[in-house]
């Protein structure tokens, strides 16, 4: 999987998580909290999403590696790869 | 101790047969049920009453999401209700409005969505929401309209079984009574058909009708009756202070004129038709009148064999002496039994009495138990009347709560 079909998932998710905002333009490199109305009930919606759709696991600690879609990939793309 | 006086000066529904106060009256004028077939989780096909408002007029798609059922049928009855009332709450002291839902049960639905979820998973519980709690705690109906509305002053439910409809209605009078809010809505709200438990439990009660055309299955004082259809609904009302009222030119529906709550003491499930009369007798006397002050009866009756008789009994024992009977309709015939909203929707039915001297019948009787014959029964065919001041609303509900409502026509 690269990069770009890991947040392309992670995008999926969000649509279902956040359904009244528009998507087309989000920026990679900015903050998700900081160009969407996400709070942080919607970021464990994410994290339980991840789990039940692909079976990956986010700990609490690492929380923060979901804080854009460049850093969603960096820190996802390794998960799904050793997922196999 | 003089108690002010409290009235109705709008109106916002959902039921099986409408959307609008206007869309429900013209269905129940028109005989026409809105009873369908669901697929009930784990047990097939059922009757049951399903509303078909759009939640996203009034929220958006991610409140609906996290939000519950009962939470969506709140916020649209409350939303219609305001907008009915011709009131913004923009300038209004938002602590001064209160709001007051009776609830037959809540947190059901959403417990046995997440059970079936994780169930999916092999019963691991990480896959449990976060959201289950703010989902399930007993205010969250309420919760939800404040929410929407902004509304800050006080806004909790009433858990009172089937009785809780009229219940949201009397604690809202209540509290406007006391001083401790300005503004209140007050009315009650049901998710039910979306937990198969409710109907399950019913099943094996012996107490879930069936029957091949949905439309005829909810038929109360019918021979051939057997049930209850269990439906979704919602039913809520802007109340005030009959001066506050005045003061902005409200258009008034009705008057709280008086009311009662008891309880049976006697069975968990079992009705108690002295009860309930005695529920009837002190809600008229509450009001200051007499049984020959009441012109239109709305009946609880669920289409039970054994409870619309006993209401039957009750009622007959109440208003015996009288030379001319009330006209005594049942508004679940055409709606079921739409559970804590059952009360606030079936007395919003008649409301409109007032003005139109109608009273709509009872629908679904091809064969009136003899055992449910009493005097001023309307049935199949509304009747016009010559007077409709007062209409008595009964409400009952499991553990043995009574709930009757009266409410007057306004005359200044």
């Amino acid at each position: 999987m690269t990069k770009e079909d890991c947040k392309k998932l992670v995008v999926d998710i969000i649509a279902d998580i956040a359904p009244d905002e528009d998507l087309s333009t989000i920026k990679p490199d900015v903050r998700l909290r900081d160009q969407l109305q996400l709070d942080s009930m919607d970021f464990l919606d994410i994290v339980m999403e991840l789990r039940k759709r692909h079976g990956i696991e986010v700990p609490e600690t690492d929380y923060p590696q979901l804080a854009s879609l460049d850093s969603c990939a960096d820190y996802l793309t390794p998960k799904f790869a050793t997922k196999g | 101790m003089k108690h002010s006086r409290i009235v109705i000066t709008g109106v916002g529904l959902t039921a099986p047969n409408g959307n609008s106060l206007a869309e429900f009256r013209r269905n129940l004028l028109g005989g026409v049920s809105g009873i369908s077939e669901i697929d009930v989780r784990y047990m097939g096909r059922w009757p049951a009453g399903v509303c078909k408002f759009d939640p996203l007029k009034h929220q958006k798609k991610k409140d609906v999401r996290i939000g519950t059922r009962a939470g969506s049928i709140s916020i649209y009855c409350a939303r219609e209700a305001l907008a009915d009332a011709g009131v913004s709450l923009d300038g209004r002291d938002k602590n001064r409005a209160g709001i007051y839902l009776g609830i037959t049960e809540h947190g059901n639905v959403e417990t046995e969505n997440e059970i079936y979820n994780i169930s999916l998973f092999k019963y691991d519980t990480k896959f449990w929401t976060h959201h289950h709690n703010p989902r399930t705690v007993a205010n969250n109906p309420a919760g939800e309209v404040s929410l929407n509305l902004g509304i800050t002053g006080p806004a909790y439910t009433i858990g009172a079984a089937c009785a809780a409809g009229n219940m949201g209605l009397i604690h809202a009078a209540q509290m406007l009574r006391l001083g401790e809010v300005d503004f209140a809505l007050g009315g009650g709200v049901s998710e039910s058909i979306h937990t198969f438990g409710i109907f399950a439990g019913f099943k094996s009660q012996n107490a879930l009708a069936a029957h091949a055309d949905p439309t005829k299955a909810s038929r109360p004082f019918d021979k051939a009756r057997n049930g209850i259809v269990i439906s979704e609904g919602g039913c809520i009302y802007t109340l005030e202070r009959l001066e506050e009222a005045q003061a902005r030119g409200a258009r008034i529906y009705g008057e709280i004129a008086g009311y009662c709550v008891n309880s049976d003491a006697t069975d968990y499930v079992l009705p108690n038709p002295e009860r309930q009369a005695e529920c009837v007798r002190r809600a008229i006397a509450h009001a200051g009148m007499t049984v020959d002050d009441i012109d239109l009866v709305n009946t609880h009756a669920t289409s039970t064999p054994q409870g619309d008789i006993q209401e039957c009994q009750a009622i007959a024992a109440v208003f015996r002496d009288r030379k001319e009977p009330p006209a005594i309709n049942n508004t679940k015939s055409f709606i079921g039994h739409a559970m804590g909203a059952a009360g606030a929707l079936e007395l919003a039915g008649n409301l409109p009495s007032f003005d139109d001297l109608t009273v709509h019948p009872t629908i679904n009787v091809d064969e009136l138990d003899p055992q449910c014959d009493i005097p001023g029964l309307v049935i199949n065919q509304p009747r016009n009347v010559k007077r409709v001041d007062a209409i008595l609303n009964n409400s009952f509900g499991m553990l043995g709560i009574n709930s009757t409502l009266i409410i007057k026509r306004y005359v200044a």
